[in-house]
């Protein structure tokens, strides 16, 4: 099935210039170094976020993979596995070690390199200078600068699974005192330092690049582009850019005293515990609820840092699809606000069960609950959006409305969990799990999806093949939701999260079957990423050409570059702007660009 | 590089925006860090003991600094550029002893057999140094900062009549040094 078939788009109304040349305004020399590896063009250090962020999502998926083998068939031997893990599966078995190792790896992975980086790294970089109406970031130095930290973090959070003792194992949040004695278990020693450097390097990655994103946002609008009139995917990707600006410097300071206490000895986390092998500590006093309260502060804006993007990345393609304007734009606006302001005061419902303050808790669970309300707006925006439009299911579009899908499922549960009553019974079980994956973790991934579709003839002048796309669509949807859904039913039941073996336990031999179904869609829905991953990189370089320059009939600026934008995106003058980005079907006309001058007999907008 | 800014008079120039930003994420740090202070104040084992009078000394040498950086902007503007190296290599100085005061501070708190660190130490002191040691280095990212115009000042041929560069470090020069006013007023008053 083609784009045209799709799209059968009328072309001409407003703006379809024919494509200009590419190159002629590119004056200076470019080599292979400058403009594929140290690129300050906000376009190349994109595509660079996009592609390590793929390279960890295989590794952080494969991971799940390997440990769904473990929860689907504890019985089982897989010789394979030990010669790829080594030591680490002897006899085809992997061993409780490496499984947590797994488990750690995994959610720090996704939920950091794959979701932060790679999603609003991407989509940040790529789309607020070209649908702002600006040549590049403010500081494309602090922009290169802000990728190599990332990539350098990569590289030490890699090497840290090629350590003798593994890497770091006590789970994605890094509790002390796993994290904070070396001696707590293997992963704890060397594993924990490079985990450590690892996050350090990637806290700066984020602040660079978020500080650049928020000047860019707030100085380099062109003419006309008053911030009401930018589209909602900048709106998203800036109230992104505050919560990570203002929340990941306090992580670094709970890192910070994790570093005193792990190397010179302080009492910040530790106290005088009895260790197994080591005896009683020599430390006095510590709090590992310290930790908690400065690692959830980050931990909780860290959710919307991951789920903002794609939220504006699908009002933006919803809209342009169903041919309408984005219902209630100012409303969306609001919500997001509320959202991340929200964000920071919500984060001690991660500790319920810690021994906080039941009327403490209770401020908590109110506060946590009223997030309900803009997500609400949000959701009922989307719908009324979608409500008799003339969509066009491309499928960036399939994958915005599968976003909607899965956060309405997903945003459900977070009614439940952020009851302090109800969370004696479910916390820490796989309830949790069901639902951050489903709203935050396969949701962002839509989000991703979508815009990796929708945007992709602009990222490379061409298309990805339809076929393959639909077919990545529905398995991994239907997958997503046989995965997750019957985790809901375990966790009611009261199956714990991080367990390595279920089926020594009375309660939860039940569940051996439905944990041999979930691995068993696991497996497949990683074969159908692979699907995506060959469509990814096939039409890079052999999908069909893009030929016009406006290929969805859309608003926004970045359809008003050239088909191959260079560095400086416009050949000539950045264009005006005239009006909001979402005048889809009015008067009659099918879209009006946002360049196009308000008319004398047009409708009050 | 090619920052390319929209040529917009009234706007704030987008490097001086992203300090205020920086600036606010910095904030953002230090108020973790208090916060975890008060929190563990409040909790069992907590040392009580006076701060070192040298952080007295400290913080009128920094206050001092401020004035000097100030001094160098306006110099720099009246394009009395020996006068500009001057008082910027004075800023510098007085930001080197203002943390050599911080070491002094933190070997007095030893010397009086309440260790920083350690298995003796007490999260009291280990905050102490810890947050004071952090500041430090935001200082000594000043200095630098200063060092770096000192030696643009004298090699650069090309005349820079562009006051960017020290709006830029005075700024940032006044915000550690009221950070430091603000750890100062927290240590002996709020906590």
């Amino acid at each position: 099935m083609s784009n045209e078939a799709v799209l059968h788009a009328p072309a001409g109304a407003g703006l379809h210039h024919e494509a200009h040349g590419d190159h002629h305004h590119e004056h200076h020399h470019e080599t292979f170094i400058s403009k594929y590896v140290f690129s300050m063009d906000h376009k190349m250090i994109a595509k660079q976020f996009l592609i390590t962020g793929m390279v960890w999502a295989v590794l952080g998926g494969l991971m799940s993979v390997l440990f769904r083998l473990q929860l689907g068939y504890p019985e089982a031997t897989f010789p394979f596995l030990e010669d790829l893990l080594g030591k680490w599966a002897e006899g085809g078995k992997i061993t409780p070690e490496a499984y947590y190792a797994l488990v750690t790896t995994h959610g720090t992975v996704l939920v950091f390199f794959v979701l932060t980086a790679g999603l609003s790294g991407t989509f940040a970089n790529f789309l607020i200078p070209l649908q702002i109406g600006a040549r590049d970031m403010a500081s494309p130095f602090m922009n290169m600068l802000s990728y190599w930290f990332f990539f350098a973090a990569s590289i030490v959070m890699l090497s840290s699974m090629f350590v003798e003792f593994g890497p770091f194992s006590g789970g994605w949040t890094a509790y002390p005192p796993l994290s904070a004695l070396a001696s707590a278990s293997p992963g704890s020693g060397t594993g924990m330092d490079l985990w450590l450097i690892a996050m350090a390097l990637f806290v700066v990655s984020s602040l660079l690049g978020g500080l650049n994103y928020i000047a860019t946002v707030l100085n380099m609008r062109t003419k006309g582009m008053s911030m009401t009139r930018l589209p909602l995917t900048i709106w998203a990707l800036f109230f992104t850019a505050v919560l990570g600006v203002l929340s990941f410097p306090v992580l670094f300071s709970g890192f910070i005293l994790l570093i005193f206490d792990r190397n010179f000895g302080t009492s910040f986390y530790l106290s005088d515990i009895f260790i197994n092998g080591v005896g009683a500590l020599p430390n006095e006093g510590g709090s590992a609820i310290l930790y908690q309260h400065l690692f959830w502060f980050l931990g909780h804006p860290e959710v919307y840092i991951i789920l903002l993007p794609a939220m504006g990345m699908v009002s933006e393609i919803l809209s342009v699809n169903s041919r309408k304007p984005i219902f209630g734009y100012m409303a969306m606006v609001g919500s997001l606000f509320a959202i991340a302001i929200l964000a920071f005061l919500v984060w001690a419902h991660h500790m319920f069960v810690t021994g906080l303050n039941p009327f403490l808790g209770s401020v908590f669970v109110l506060l946590t609950l009223l997030i309900a309300v803009p997500s609400a707006i949000k959701v009922f925006n989307w719908l009324t959006t979608l409500w008799r439009g003339n969509i066009r299911f491309t499928p960036g579009m399939l994958f915005s409305i599968g976003f909607v899908s899965l956060f309405i499922s997903g945003g459900l549960t977070g009614i439940w969990l952020g009851n302090s009553a109800l969370d004696i019974h479910l916390h820490d079980t796989y309830f949790v799990i069901a639902h951050f994956h489903i709203v935050m973790g396969v949701a962002s991934m839509f989000g991703m999806f979508a815009g990796i579709y929708h945007w992709f003839p602009k990222m490379y002048g061409r298309y990805m093949n339809n076929t393959l796309s639909y077919l990545h669509f529905w398995i991994t949807l239907g997958g997503a939701y046989m995965i997750f859904w019957p985790m809901h039913y375990q966790g009611l039941a009261g199956m714990p999260r991080r367990y390595y073996d279920y089926s020594v336990w009375e309660s939860f031999k039940q569940f051996a079957e439905l944990n041999r179904f979930i691995s068993t869609v696991a497996m497949i829905v990683f074969a159908a990423q692979l699907l995506f991953l060959f469509n990814f990189f096939y039409s890079v370089f052999k999908g069909r050409k893009v030929t016009s320059q406006n290929p969805y009939n859309a608003n926004t600026l970045e359809w008003t570059t050239p088909i191959n934008p260079g560095h400086g995106n416009w050949v000539g003058e950045i264009p005006e702007v005239h009006r909001w980005a979402y005048d889809y079907g009015k008067d009659g006309k099918e879209f009006i660009s946002q360049t196009t001058p308000v008319g004398a007999d047009e409708s009050s907008h | 590089m090619s920052s390319i800014a929209n040529e917009a008079p009234k706007r704030i120039h987008p490097h001086k925006f992203t300090l205020w930003v920086a600036m606010g994420s910095i904030i953002m740090m230090f108020a973790g860090l208090t916060s975890a202070y008060i929190v563990k104040k409040n909790q069992s084992s907590w040392l009580e003991f006076d701060l070192p009078i040298v952080f007295m000394y400290s913080t009128l040498v920094i206050i001092a600094s401020s004035v000097t950086v100030h001094l160098a902007a306006k110099a720099f503007k009246a394009r009395e550029m020996g006068r500009y190296r001057l008082l910027i290599t004075v800023t510098a100085i007085l930001g080197l002893v203002f943390m050599g005061l911080q070491i002094l501070g933190f070997m007095d708190l030893e010397a009086r057999n309440i260790a920083l660190t350690g298995a003796r130490s007490n999260s009291a002191a280990s905050f102490l140094l810890v947050i004071t040691g952090l500041h430090m280095l935001h200082v000594l990212g000043g200095v630098i900062a200063l060092v770096v115009m000192f030696v643009k000042a004298y090699i650069s041929n090309v005349k820079n009549y562009s006051s960017l560069s020290i709006e830029l470090v005075g700024t940032y020069w006044h915000f550690v040094d009221i950070l430091w006013i603000y750890l100062f007023i927290f240590y002996n008053w709020i906590s």
